[in-house]
């Protein structure tokens, strides 16, 4: 039974997480488009695109053979990784140790090695191989977290529901300015989706452990809720690390 | 060959990124699954114990990389 405190963050996660892929992916497919023609680009932006269906067709229901509680264990430990490698990566950019992602300086320079890698013929194996590359490469995260968040819940549905939904916004905001969406707040996106995916790890491996959640099933924006606070501490102290350092450096 | 290596490497590096976050996590859920008698009792005190442990292993891993100021990809 799928009820709203389930299916809500299912949707919100894949749809946010999606967003931060497509806008990535983005990047490199209109700088093929821009600079070998948009044929290669959209030819292997759909290669990967079918790919990518077909992934989600396969390992989607596939999944469901599996015993419940190893599936929520395995799964939950997948999910709390891959969000916790997110969400540290987005509070230490958060707290000035890392630079944030640049979609205009990626663009710039993906449209400069596309120029290098010389003319453009008829058939463009290198225009279609690096548009197919990138939307692959992002397009599988996204297929992990829709497979992931939607299978172990019985959620398939409003997690893929997302993921489609912030394709096709990427895609049309995309193809309308012709640009990278440089404006797109990226960090923030990847802090609010590094929550959500290690609050979906955090519970699934409670649920395959046989732990009691507070409130069942709501105690997951209750564990949305703990990791804000928790992160939110953590670039408050990772801000205060870096300046007490600059001091010490500068004095 | 080298294909499936770079296959590989690109799966692997969706869950790993800091070696040292990867295997505190790790220990912990096993920490977690090794302790489940003692806790099984009062499961709520599991639920908050998993929390607990990976928020504070994530704080950690922060402020050493801030501390190190290098350990970041």
């Amino acid at each position: 039974m799928i009820d709203i405190a389930h299916s809500g963050p299912v949707l919100a996660a894949s749809f946010l997480a999606s967003l931060v892929e497509c806008v990535e992916a983005l990047t490199v497919v209109l700088a093929v488009g821009a600079v070998r023609g948009w044929q290669p680009a959209l030819t292997g932006a759909g290669m990967a695109g079918v790919l990518l269906a077909l992934l989600v067709a396969i390992f989607g229901p596939g999944l469901s053979l599996i015993p419940l509680a190893l599936l929520q264990t395995a799964i939950g430990i997948l999910l709390l990784l891959f969000g916790m490698r997110w969400l540290r990566k987005a509070v230490l950019r958060a707290g000035g140790v890392i630079a944030l992602r640049d979609e205009a300086a990626n663009y710039s320079s993906e449209v400069a090695s596309l120029r290098a890698a010389g003319g453009v013929g008829r058939w463009d194996p290198i225009g279609i191989a690096t548009s197919f590359k990138a939307v692959t490469l992002e397009g599988v995260e996204v297929v992990f977290i829709v497979i992931a968040v939607g299978a172990a819940g019985g959620a398939l549905l409003p997690a893929t529901a997302g993921a489609v939904a912030a394709a096709i916004l990427v895609t049309a905001i995309g193809f309308v300015l012709h640009r990278p969406l440089a404006q797109v707040p990226e960090n923030a996106l990847k802090f609010a989706v590094g929550i959500m995916l290690s609050s979906f790890g955090t519970f699934w491996i409670g649920e395959g452990y046989g732990v009691a959640w507070p409130g069942g099933d709501w105690s997951l924006p209750g564990l949305v809720a703990g990791y804000l606070i928790a992160a939110a501490i953590a670039v408050g102290a990772v801000r205060h690390i870096r300046r007490r350092d600059m001091l010490a450096a500068a004095s | 060959m080298s294909r499936i290596k770079t296959i590989g490497s690109e799966i692997l590096g969706l869950f790993v990124e800091d070696a040292r976050l990867t295997v505190g996590l790790a220990v912990w859920i096993v920490v977690i699954a090794a302790t489940r008698p003692w806790w099984q009792g009062a499961p709520h005190i599991g639920a908050i114990a998993l929390f607990a442990g990976f928020a504070a292993i994530l704080c950690e891993n922060v402020f050493r990389a801030a501390r190190n100021g290098n350990a970041i990809r």
